[in-house]
């Protein structure tokens, strides 16, 4: 009876052999206006939920800000997106047809989603420009690397970033001579440079002066539409004015999402967060 | 066309290679034209202990590329120099023919001092100077690929590295000095006779294998300098100086380290294979991880992260050690030791960084 059972598998007619099925393309789909899905996510560390069940949707082209007190599991949500860590369970997915789980950490650069670390972790031995020329989408195999040189078209884009980060007069100086906002200007810079469809910002102000952290709140501003940007930020002041929606974050899980004001307004997000 | 206008840029490099040059033509002529009893003549031994130098030269630099550009601080890099060396003394052997001791005609002296009969599978091929020079690439090439896949690919960096580089080399050594490995044991390989049919104790076969070293130091220069000043290079900055972020750039960090790890090996054999002629003697000795932190020690004084620094350093470490060696033996470790020190605690970018130095003051 057995045997007829394991037979019975191979005679069903609604699906085929696992290696007759092609693989998925490849491309990033957004036909459903959804760029990251992150489903019933959870991670624990040594018996300590990180991430306690976490459903995050991001809309193409937005701009969103997350909140949330220190442990709140913000780090390992960008983590497991950036595939850094692997979730004990749950899904995320890049788009309709990424899955995020399969792929490592320069896969998923490829493919499309830039993380901006919270220390400024530029190249310091090499020059503004070199920065930005390293960053750039393209073959990043040993031998095409060899032989590279910059086309037109591969000027032009870092011309155009520099202007964008505000740093054209410094393309020539090693980026360890800059001060620490130009730091962050040039390392959202490098991240623009390969064209990314989703922006990870991790606390893009911190150790910032007020004007910096101006030019910074235009400069994401003006990204989104163009990228879709999350930003993860501690600064109250700076979210107000960059934020459209807000998810706040505690214990692994989403206690909170909406406006700025709606957020602010809720009962419980006070209690923890805004209250303290 | 590209190539000429880096090798123009790098203005120190580009003296180096002159002094080079200049030193090729002059050696010849001053070691076969001058007579030998004029003061300028050069006598032979000098040529090959300079050719001695220049493949200990060609070892700094592929040991800078891999440690001054990408912070793989090998500790075992005297292992690719010494199996390319084996490579080469594996052929000059098989040149003694009948005219070793025992007048064997097809195995090496002390393979019928072993009482041995037949010769062992992998001397096979090397009567063949081809073969040699292919195995003299392949074999530190493949080594290094194994070695570094591994490694690289479990992520191990730093001073770990560094550990199992010198354990890598030592296991060598200790492999070599076993009889039965069929490479001649502590004695190692030696009373080569010719190499290509040249008698190796001709001068004019000194001048040749010292301008052949010479022209090696040249090629691995030029091409060296041409990967550092690619966008290859700027990567291997990267890597050095931030390697997860590069991961996170999408650079595969693992194959350029890999890459750039087997192309030294690679350079590092063939100037094992330089030295073998020129020294008359390839024995496990060279394995030792001595060899290999003596090495490290000429490329942090020569100046870390430069390439010509690390031939500058290799030719004056080596010049300081014949010299002290011969006149006060006693001294020469302490005076390595010191240098060292110094070095590091004063000179962080070597001797080539006090032109820097002297540059930032005016």
């Amino acid at each position: 009876m057995k045997s007829m059972e394991a037979l019975r598998k191979f005679s069903r007619r609604d699906q085929v052999f696992d290696f007759l099925v092609q693989p998925e393309p490849p491309d990033l789909d957004l036909s459903h206006n959804i760029i990251l899905y992150l489903e019933g996510l959870n991670k624990s560390f040594d018996g300590f939920k990180a991430i306690n069940d976490l459903n995050l949707y991001i809309e193409t082209g937005e701009l969103r800000c997350i909140i949330g007190p220190n442990g709140a599991g913000k780090s390992t949500m960008m983590d497991i997106v950036t595939g850094k860590t692997r979730p004990d369970s749950g899904q995320a997915w890049f788009g309709q047809r990424l899955n995020l789980l399969r792929m490592d950490e320069p896969e998923i650069a490829e493919a499309g989603i830039g993380r901006k670390f919270q220390k400024p972790t530029v190249f310091e031995n090499l020059s503004v420009i070199q920065n930005l020329e390293l960053a750039m989408a393209q073959d990043k195999r040993v031998w095409p690397l060899l032989t590279a040189r910059l086309s037109g078209e591969q000027r032009d884009l870092i011309d155009e970033v520099l202007d964008i980060i505000g740093l054209g007069e410094l393309a020539a100086a090693p980026a360890g001579k800059l001060s620490h906002g130009q730091k962050q200007w040039l390392e959202i810079g490098m991240l623009l440079m390969q064209k990314p469809a989703l922006l990870l910002v991790d606390e893009p102000v911190a150790g910032m002066t007020h004007q910096e952290m101006e030019r910074t709140a235009e400069l994401l501003t003006s990204l989104a539409g163009k990228h879709s940007v999350i930003v993860v930020e501690h600064d109250m002041d700076f979210v107000r004015s960059i934020a459209r929606k807000v998810t706040v974050l505690h214990q692994g899980s989403i206690l909170a999402e909406g406006s700025m004001a709606q957020v602010q307004a809720d009962p419980r997000v006070i209690e923890v967060y805004l209250g303290e | 066309m590209r190539m000429l206008k880096i090798i123009a840029n790098d203005k120190p490099g580009s003296r180096l290679l002159l002094a080079l040059a200049v030193v090729s033509v002059a050696v010849p002529v001053l070691n076969l034209l001058v007579p030998e009893n004029s003061v300028f003549h050069l006598s032979t031994y000098t040529v090959t202990l300079l050719g001695k130098y220049l493949t200990y030269a060609l070892l700094a630099l592929a040991a800078d590329l891999v440690w001054g550009y990408l912070g793989i601080l090998s500790l075992g890099h005297g292992a690719f120099f010494a199996l390319g060396g084996y490579a080469m003394g594996m052929y000059l052997m098989r040149q003694i023919g009948e005219r070793g001791v025992y007048g064997d005609p097809l195995l090496p002296d002390f393979m019928v001092f072993l009482n041995w009969h037949e010769l062992p599978w992998f001397w096979h091929g090397f009567d063949q100077f081809w073969f040699a020079a292919l195995m003299i690439i392949l074999v530190p090439g493949v080594l290094a690929y194994i070695f570094g896949y591994l490694a690289f690919r479990s992520r191990v960096t730093g001073v770990y590295l560094s550990i199992i580089t010198q354990a890598l080399t030592y296991a060598l050594m200790l492999a070599f000095f076993r009889n039965e490995m069929g490479f001649g044991g502590n004695n190692g390989l030696t009373d080569f006779k010719d190499i290509l049919g040249f008698n190796l104790r001709e001068d004019s076969t000194r001048i040749a294998l010292f301008l052949a070293s010479a022209a090696a130091l040249v090629c691995g220069y030029v091409i060296s300098r041409y990967i550092v000043s690619s966008r290859l290079g700027l990567a291997c900055v990267a890597i050095r100086d931030a390697e997860s972020r590069s991961r996170f750039i999408g650079y595969r960090v693992e194959k350029i380290k890999l890459w750039i790890f087997v192309f030294s090996a690679v350079l590092a054999g063939i100037a094992g294979a330089l030295y073998v002629p020129q020294v008359g003697i390839i024995n496990p000795g060279e394995f030792s991880p001595l060899n290999s932190i003596e090495l490290i020690i000429w490329v942090a004084i020569g100046g870390r992260g430069t390439l010509y620094g690390a031939i500058i350093g290799a030719l004056l470490v080596n010049y300081a050690k014949t010299y002290f060696t011969a006149a006060l033996p006693e001294i020469w470790l302490y005076a390595l030791g010191a240098l060292f020190v110094v070095v590091t605690l004063y000179l962080p970018k070597g001797i080539v960084g006090l032109r820097n130095l002297r540059g930032a003051r005016t």
